[in-house]
């Protein structure tokens, strides 16, 4: 019960941030240099034809007009139609996000499973091989550009070994059926459609644009376990831990592990937004049909619906994806239930 | 040699738990404890010797960094990686804690248990207390989760809880620290162990509850032949619980002797000094004494007194070599060349 209102107090305390970011969004757009009418309208364009433009596009009216007629319709569900697209910026957006989900949710999956587990090894053995090594990896995954990880992936695997499929975007249709969407996410979809095949091929193609990402995430997540656990380690509870005889499984995973999650998940949503808005470059050289792409295109077009679209639905997922860290937060910590 | 007189001395004490001459409990003799860190070589402990028999509460007296608690993580064989450990003799149940043959994990916890202060983050703040204490259980019982869940409340009930079965449900941080030095207490005594450390037990906790926590402590000792050892810097609360009381002085062992003979007729300069800076019921702020000058850096060339600094009996035949430990009433020894 209290648990419950802990989350439903959580949840309203994200309105505000949302109201703020649908005034922001609005004003940031209004902002851009550039004309979307002068766009719109072409190269041959005459004033008069641009002027007609901007009348149609509603762009001559006073400001708070303008807004109140964003708002309205934002409640509709209408985030405008794209200008260099033609289409509706909401559908746009929900063919594209899936793709970028997909890829940066593997990216994390990827540096977890990489980053978790060496940051835990490192800590138990600071100072030693295991701990150096661990410092390499993530330097040198730290290091080097995501662009340029993704070229020499690209060159090795699929030029020189020929293991990775064609780096062109996600499941090529000309190869397999696509899975009749329903989340969008491919992996996903095609296992609900019972097609296994379609759902390896999916993998592959996943697989190099999301270890080139995921690899850049490695170095906050080890780093930060690595910090977390060695906290845990040299405290109380774990040397009460060990002046009763348990274990150093029990105590490493048991009792440091899992009070050193709590950090560690706050960065994982940090990481998360963080790359789910600069995969741009990997979206770029994979053909990868996300929304870092589609952002970058309506910047330099002017282009005011899309890119007002696209920072709501960063601002929403980012609000959103607080809200999921502390509610697992508050799973992994019963501390916080009962904090404010 | 020296220890050897030390340890002679002790056999034939006084306190009523003793009967025939036996064999203690706990044997300590020549336990020398450096630390190898980056500014140099610590010289924690030096010749450190003393026993203690079952049913017998010995308190470690001395100011902080005098090597009480580092003496008592030596014992449990929880010291770190820097540490360099030699002893003449260190055998607890004729078993030899310092040979690296003894499996001490299976002994802590066990045998040999150990409490801290600041119970409150001596606990796991995210794990229910009961399942902490279930935890000591299933390791050393060994036996089922759900039979150590019983046993734990049933520990609870033996530290005088109120409603165990509830409390074992509760995270340290609902319950007060007296509450949680209680629940520290039952998890230690949970495996019925033969001897129990108490590092400063009753740090941070208040007056009233320090007398409920020392006298449970006592009780046990009375009813089980359980032995104990009461590290503190509060000479009034060691004088009030111990059996015998051993002062420490950065690193040695100053002076030992039943509690009543200690604090009737203190020998070693450092004692006295000790006694003067130790407030009663007719001590002012102004008649309140502190002891001159400051522990010897442990870390330096060290005089054979280390008290030599601060010492206003200081004599040139002090600084002649290592200073013997002699006996100077019965079970009552001095490391001192001019003793009062």
């Amino acid at each position: 019960m209290k648990t419950a209102l802990t989350i439903l107090r959580r949840i309203a305390s994200a309105v505000p941030s949302l109201v703020g970011v649908v005034v922001v969004t609005f004003l940031l757009a209004r902002a851009l240099p550039g004309d979307p009418a002068a766009y719109y309208a072409g190269s041959s364009a005459t004033p008069e034809s641009i002027a007609s433009i901007r009348a149609h596009l509603g762009l001559d009216r006073p400001l708070p007009a303008q807004f109140v007629d964003y708002v309205v319709r934002l409640f509709n569900g209408d985030l405008g139609m794209s200008v260099s697209s033609g289409k509706p910026v909401a559908e746009d957006l929900t063919t594209r996000l899936p793709a970028s989900i997909e890829l940066t949710g593997m990216a994390l999956v990827f540096a977890l499973v990489i980053g978790l587990p060496l940051g835990v090894i490192a800590a138990t053995r600071p100072g030693r091989m295991a701990d150096h090594v661990c410092r390499l990896i993530v330097t040198v995954g730290a290091a080097f550009p995501t662009f340029f990880v993704a070229l020499m992936l690209m060159f090795v695997f699929y030029y020189k070994l020929g293991i990775a499929p064609e780096p062109l975007g996600r499941l090529s249709d000309i190869y397999y059926s696509l899975p009749p969407p329903v989340t969008g996410l491919l992996l996903v979809d095609t296992l609900i459609a019972g097609d296994l095949p379609a759902f390896v091929g999916a993998l592959a193609q996943l697989a190099l644009p999301s270890i080139s990402l995921g690899l850049f995430a490695l170095a906050p997540i080890a780093r930060m376990t690595r910090a977390a656990m060695l906290t845990a380690l040299s405290s109380d509870y774990c040397r009460t831990a060990r002046a009763m005889g348990l274990s150093s499984g029990r105590i490493v995973f048991g009792y440091a592990l899992r009070n050193a999650l709590l950090p560690i998940v706050n960065v994982l949503g940090m990481v998360f937004s963080f790359l789910l808005g600069a995969n741009v470059l990997v979206e770029q050289v994979f053909a990868w049909p996300g929304i870092g792409a589609y952002a970058v295109n309506a910047v330099i077009a002017s282009d005011y619906a899309a890119v007002q679209g696209f920072v709501l639905m960063m601002a929403i997922l980012y609000v959103l994806l607080n809200l999921a860290v502390d509610l697992i937060a508050t799973a992994i910590d019963p501390r916080v239930r009962y904090d404010g | 040699m020296r220890t050897e007189l030390m340890s002679a001395a002790s056999v034939p004490t006084e306190h009523p738990a003793a009967g025939h001459a036996r064999v203690p409990l706990l044997d300590v003799a020549g336990l020398t404890l450096d630390f190898e860190t980056r500014s140099g070589r610590v010289k924690a402990l030096d010749d450190v010797g003393f026993t203690l028999q079952k049913g017998e509460i010995l308190g470690i007296v001395g100011e902080s960094g005098s090597g009480k608690s580092v003496l008592s993580y030596a014992i449990m064989g929880l010291l770190n990686e820097a540490a360099r450990l030699t002893a003449e003799r260190l055998t607890f149940n004729g078993l030899d804690l310092a040979a690296g043959t003894t499996d001490l994990a299976a002994l802590r916890g066990r045998e040999l248990s150990m409490i801290f202060q600041s119970p409150r983050t001596a606990l796991n703040p995210i794990r229910r207390v009961g399942e902490q204490i279930a935890d000591v259980l299933v390791r050393h019982g060994p036996m089922p989760r759900a039979q150590a869940r019983d046993e734990a409340v049933a520990a609870l009930a033996r530290v005088r809880i109120p409603d165990p079965k509830a409390r074992a449900r509760a995270y340290p941080f609902e319950l007060s620290g007296g509450m949680c030095q209680r629940v520290m207490i039952a998890m230690a005594l949970a495996c019925r162990p033969a001897l129990l450390i108490a590092d400063e037990p009753t740090t941070g906790l208040d007056v009233t509850t320090q007398a409920v926590v020392m006298d449970l402590i006592r009780d046990i000792v009375d009813d089980t032949h359980m032995a104990a050892i009461l590290i503190t810097h509060d000479l009034a609360l060691a004088g009030e619980y111990a059996d015998r009381l051993m002062v420490m002085h950065a690193g040695h062992v100053v002076e030992t002797a039943p509690t009543e003979a200690l604090l009737a007729d203190p020998r070693h300069p450092y004692t006295r000094r000790l006694f003067a800076a130790t407030p009663t019921a007719d001590t002012t702020l102004d008649t309140l004494s502190t002891v001159p000058g400051r522990l010897p850096d442990l870390r330096r060339v060290l005089l054979p007194c280390r008290f030599a600094g601060r010492c206003d009996r200081h004599q040139p035949e002090c600084d002649a070599g290592p200073v013997p430990v002699v006996p100077v009433g019965i079970d009552h020894c001095v490391r001192c060349r001019v003793p009062t």
